[in-house]
C-alpha cells in the first residue's frame, strides 16, 4: 500500500471478517443481559411448574416492585459515583411515619405527604452533607441508614403501627387493569427516570459527573447542585417504596426493609449500572431487577432453603460483575 | 558495528476492534544510542511502546534483544529482560514517600520490619550519584509532575535496565528538570543503554537523538541513521505527510474594544492581584516557568478556584466571583491545562463531550435534549476541526490527545455568544499538524472578535501565535510585550526569576 492511501483513512481499515467478529461483540455486550434475561426466563418457564402462570407472573412483579422503584434512583446514585445506603432505613422509617401520621390526623393523604416529605428531607441531608461538605457517600449514608433506623424504631417503640383507616390498604393491593398499584407505581418510575436519565440535562449531567466531575464542573454542570438532587428524589422514591410496603403489610413495621439497600443496589449493578460512575441505562436496570426478581421466585417454587438463597444471590451478582469487567477488559485493549 | 542491534523490532503488526494500530513496522536500537521515535498522535508510537514494555502482545512480528527473539507475555517478562518504558502516564504510588517508590518490593528489613535507616541511606546515596535533588521521604503526591516522572526513571535505572523507553518525558517537565533529564540521558546513553525517545519537540530530538524512525498511520515512513543534515522541514512533512508550511501561520489582525478585563484579581494560589485586558479579535500568549501562577489566576478568572478580590468583567459586565456557570453565561469559558483530569469526561461519548454545556440554549420544551441538533452539532465539529473519531458516539477516552483537546475546544466553539477563551496549554502532547489545526481555529476565533488568551510553556508557540505577549513570574505579571517587541531572549529573561536585569520593559 502506499503511503497516501494509508494516510487518508487514519487507521487503516481491517478486513470485513474481523469488522464482522468485532460488530457481533458489539451485539452480544449490548444485548448480553436481555439475552441472559430471556434463556432463564425460557429455562425456568420449561422446567418449573407454574412458574409461566398469570397468577406468579403478577406474584413476581408485585414482589420486586419496590426494588424496581427504588433501583431506578439508585441508577442515578450510582451513575454519578456516589453510593446510597440509607435506602433500606427509609423504606422503614417512611413506613411507620406514615402510619403513625395518618392515625394520628385521621387522613391517609396527610400521612403519605408527611412521610414523602420526610424521605426528602432525609435524601437531601445525605446530598447536602456529601456535596457541600465533601464527606464520602458510603460513611454519611452509613450514618443516616443507622439514625433513620433508629427514628424508625424510636418512633414505634420498637413495634409495628397498624393502620385503622381502610383506604390505607388501597395503596398496596388494589388493582387496575389486572396489575396491582405497586406494579404500576415501579412501571410509572422506570419510564419517568428512564426519559430523566436518557433526555433530560438533569440526566446527561448525572452521567457526566460519574464520568468525571472536576471536568463537569469545568464545563459549566452544576455538580453539588446535582448531587444533592439525586439524593433527595431517592430520599422521596424510597419513602414512596416503604409507604406501598407498610399498605401491603397493613402496619408501619421499624425493622422493614432489612438488607434493601443492597439488593437494590445488587440489582443495578447487575444491570450493569457501573459502580465507577458514567455508565448506566434503564433498561439494563429493569433486566437487573427482573433477574433478581425471577431467581427468587423461582426458587420459592421450587422450595430451596431460604439459606441458600442467598448462596444463590451472591453467585449470580458475582457473576455478573465478572461478565461486565470482561466486557470492560475487551473494549479498553 | 557487526554484532546485532540491541534492541530491534521485526515486521510488528497489531490490531484492536476497527483499527489497524501498526502494520508491518521494524527498526533497530543501538546500545550506547538514543533512537528519536516521531510521528502524530495515534500514528502507533505508544501502542509500540506498549508492545515493547510488554503491555500488548503483537498480532504478527517479534521484539528481539541482541539479536534474539523474545516472546513478551505480560509486562514482567520485559523487566526481565531488562527493559524498561516509562510511559506518559506515570505508574506510582502518590501515597508513599520517593524511597519506598523506588524500593517497592524490595525494601530493606530487619529483623521482619523495614529497615528504614538502611533504605535511606541507600536512597540518598543512589539519588546523589545521578545527580538528581529529591527528598527521599517526601511523598510521591507533594512533587510536582517533573520530579515524580524523575523518580520514575530513576526506579528504571535502579532495576539496571539497559533498554530504556521515554514517551514524551518533557511534556510537563519544567526548563531545570528538562536538563535534568537531558544530562541523565546522556550519561545513561555513555554507559552504553539502548534508549527510545518519544517527543512531538523537535528541537529535542535534535539536541538528543541520533537516529530517529518516524510513524505515520501506523506504518513506518522513515527511518534515520543520522540526524545531521536533516532538517525539521523534512521530518515534519515525513510526520504529517503533507507540507504543512509556516506551522504558525500567523497574520495581523484588528483589534476592537476592550472585551475581558481583569482587576486586581486574587486567589489562594495567587497571592498578589493581577490585572491586565484583552481586546477583542486578540490572542494575548501567556508565558512562564511552571508554577508561575498563570494556570492558578485563569482559573480563579474563570470562577472554577475561589476569587479572593478583584472585578472580573467581559464587555463592561461584571462576572459574579468564583461561579463557572456565570462566566460561561458571559460568554468567558476556559480549556483546563489537565486535559484528562479536568477536560475530558473519558467514559463519555464525542458527542456528550461536545455538548454538555451548549445544549441548554436549543432544549424542546424547556426540557429534552435535542438529539437532533447535538447530533448535527457533533457532527460539525468532527467534521470541521477534523476530530478523527469512528462516529460521534465514541467514547472520547479512546482518541488520541490532539482530537480530546479538539473535542474540548468544539465544547466551547458551540456555545452561541463566546466572547472569552482560554487555553491552557492547548497543545501539549499535541503532534504537529494537530498543533497547526488549532492554532487556525483560535485564529478564526479571534477573527470573528472573540477575546483568546492562551497559556503555554512552549516559548516558540507564544511568540508565534501571539498579538502580545505577557511574562510571569511568581504569581506576578513582569513584563508585556507586543508581538514586535517580543523575542526569545527578553521574554525568557523577564520570566526568570531574579532575571529582572535583562529585562527591557519594566512591568505595567
Amino acid at each position: 500500500m502506499t503511503e497516501s492511501s494509508a494516510a487518508a483513512i487514519g487507521a487503516t481499515r481491517d478486513t470485513p471478517a474481523t469488522r464482522r467478529r468485532a460488530l457481533f461483540w458489539q451485539v452480544v455486550d449490548d444485548y448480553s443481559l436481555i439475552l441472559i434475561f430471556i434463556a432463564l426466563f425460557a429455562v425456568l418457564s420449561a422446567s418449573v411448574q407454574y412458574f409461566f402462570s398469570w397468577d406468579n407472573m403478577v406474584g413476581l412483579l408485585l414482589s420486586v416492585s419496590q426494588i424496581g422503584m427504588v433501583s431506578c434512583t439508585m441508577m442515578f446514585c450510582l451513575a454519578s459515583r456516589d453510593f446510597d445506603l440509607s435506602v433500606g432505613s427509609t423504606v422503614a422509617f417512611a413506613g411507620v411515619f406514615c402510619a403513625i401520621v395518618a392515625n394520628a390526623t385521621g387522613s391517609v393523604a396527610i400521612g403519605v405527604a408527611a412521610s414523602l416529605a420526610a424521605g426528602a428531607l432525609v435524601g437531601f441531608v445525605n446530598g447536602a452533607v456529601i456535596a457541600k461538605l465533601k464527606i464520602n457517600a458510603l460513611i454519611t449514608t452509613l450514618a443516616t441508614m443507622e439514625i433513620v433506623r433508629g427514628l424508625a424504631f424510636i418512633s414505634s417503640h420498637g413495634q409495628a403501627v397498624g393502620v385503622s383507616n381502610e383506604a390505607f390498604f388501597t395503596l398496596g393491593s388494589a388493582s387496575v387493569l389486572g396489575l396491582p398499584v405497586p406494579v404500576w407505581v415501579t412501571l410509572a418510575c422506570f419510564v419517568v427516570f428512564g426519559v430523566l436519565l436518557n433526555k433530560t440535562i438533569y440526566g446527561r449531567n448525572t452521567l457526566a459527573i460519574g464520568g468525571n466531575p472536576d471536568a463537569s464542573r469545568l464545563a459549566g454542570v452544576a455538580v453539588d447542585r446535582v448531587r444533592i438532587a439525586i439524593f433527595l428524589i431517592q430520599g422521596v422514591i424510597a419513602a414512596l417504596a416503604g409507604i406501598i410496603l407498610a399498605s401491603r403489610m397493613t402496619s408501619g413495621q421499624p425493622n422493614a426493609g432489612e438488607g434493601f439497600e443492597l439488593n437494590v443496589i445488587s440489582a443495578c449493578v447487575l444491570g450493569g449500572v457501573s459502580l465507577m460512575g458514567g455508565r448506566a441505562s434503564i433498561s439494563g436496570v429493569i433486566v437487573g431487577v427482573l433477574i433478581m426478581g425471577t431467581v427468587q421466585n423461582a426458587m420459592s417454587l421450587m422450595n430451596i432453603d431460604a439459606f441458600y438463597q442467598y448462596l444463590v444471590r451472591g453467585t449470580i451478582l458475582l457473576i455478573a460483575v465478572l461478565v461486565d469487567q470482561l466486557k470492560n477488559r475487551r473494549q479498553a485493549r | 558495528m557487526t554484532d546485532a542491534p540491541r534492541l530491534e523490532f521485526r515486521h510488528i503488526g497489531k490490531s484492536f476492534p476497527g483499527v489497524r494500530a501498526l502494520s508491518d513496522v521494524g527498526f533497530s536500537v543501538r546500545a550506547g544510542s538514543v533512537h528519536g521515535l516521531l510521528g502524530e498522535n495515534g500514528a502507533g508510537k505508544s501502542t509500540m511502546m506498549k508492545i515493547l514494555g510488554g503491555e500488548y502482545i503483537p498480532d504478527e512480528g517479534e521484539v528481539a534483544i541482541d539479536g534474539r527473539a523474545m516472546d513478551f507475555r505480560k509486562a514482567a517478562d520485559a523487566i526481565d529482560a531488562g527493559v524498561a518504558v516509562i510511559h506518559q502516564e506515570l505508574q506510582y504510588v502518590p501515597e508513599l514517600s520517593v524511597m519506598e517508590n523506588l524500593l517497592l518490593g524490595r525494601l530493606p528489613t530487619r529483623f521482619g520490619l523495614v529497615d528504614r535507616r538502611r533504605a535511606l541511606a541507600w536512597t540518598r546515596e543512589r539519588l546523589d550519584a545521578l545527580g538528581v535533588d529529591l527528598d527521599p521521604r517526601a511523598k510521591l503526591k507533594a512533587l510536582s509532575i517533573g520530579q515524580r516522572q524523575m523518580v520514575e526513571i530513576v526506579k528504571a535505572i535502579l532495576r539496571d535496565a539497559k533498554i530504556l523507553a521515554l514517551d514524551e518525558p518533557t511534556s510537563s517537565l519544567s526548563h531545570r528538570e528538562t536538563e535534568v533529564l537531558f544530562r541523565l540521558v546522556r550519561d545513561l546513553r555513555a554507559q552504553g543503554k539502548a534508549m527510545i525517545y518519544i517527543s512531538h519537540r523537535l528541537d529535542e530530538i535534535f539536541e538528543l537523538c541520533d537516529a530517529a524512525t518516524i510513524f505515520r498511520d501506523g506504518r513506518k515512513v522513515a527511518d534515520f541513521d543520522t540526524l545531521e543534515g536533516v532538517t525539521r522541514e523534512t521530518l515534519v512533512q515525513r510526520m504529517v505527510g503533507r507540507d504543512i508550511g509556516d506551522i504558525w501561520g500567523y497574520r495581523p489582525r484588528e483589534h476592537g474594544d476592550i472585551r475581558l478585563s481583569v482587576k486586581n484579581v486574587s486567589g489562594r494560589a495567587v497571592q498578589q492581584p493581577v490585572s491586565f485586558e484583552v481586546k477583542a479579535g486578540e490572542i494575548v500568549g501567556f508565558f512562564g516557568l511552571v508554577g508561575a501562577g498563570r494556570s492558578e489566576i485563569m482559573r480563579v478568572i474563570y470562577g472554577a478556584d475561589r476569587r479572593l478580590t478583584g472585578d472580573v468583567a467581559v464587555d463592561g459586565q461584571p462576572v459574579k466571583p468564583s461561579q463557572i456557570r456565570d462566566a460561561i453565561r458571559h460568554g468567558l469559558v476556559l480549556c483546563p491545562e489537565d486535559r484528562k483530569e479536568d477536560g475530558i469526561i473519558g467514559v463519555r461519548s464525542v458527542s456528550e463531550n461536545i455538548n454538555i454545556s451548549a445544549r441548554r440554549n436549543h432544549l424542546v420544551a424547556g426540557l429534552f435534549v435535542n438529539d437532533r441538533v447535538e447530533a448535527k452539532t457533533a457532527d460539525g465539529y468532527i467534521d470541521r476541526l477534523r476530530i478523527r473519531t469512528p462516529h460521534r458516539r465514541q467514547e472520547i477516552r479512546l482518541l488520541s490527545g490532539g482530537n480530546q483537546q479538539k473535542a474540548v475546544l468544539s465544547r466551547w466553539l458551540a456555545e452561541r455568544d463566546l466572547r472569552v477563551l482560554i487555553v491552557d496549554e492547548p497543545t501539549r502532547g499535541i503532534d504537529v499538524g494537530a498543533k497547526n489545526e488549532i492554532y487556525n481555529v483560535l485564529y478564526e476565533l479571534a477573527g470573528r472578535g472573540v477575546a483568546v488568551v492562551m497559556i503555554s510553556s512552549e516559548l516558540p508557540e507564544v511568540l508565534g501565535v501571539s498579538d502580545r505577549v505577557i511574562a510571569m513570574c511568581r504569581g506576578r505579571i513582569v513584563a508585556q510585550f507586543s508581538r514586535d517587541e517580543a523575542n526569545e531572549a527578553n521574554v525568557l529573561a523577564a520570566a526568570l526569576p531574579e532575571g529582572a536585569s535583562a529585562t527591557p520593559t519594566p512591568a505595567r
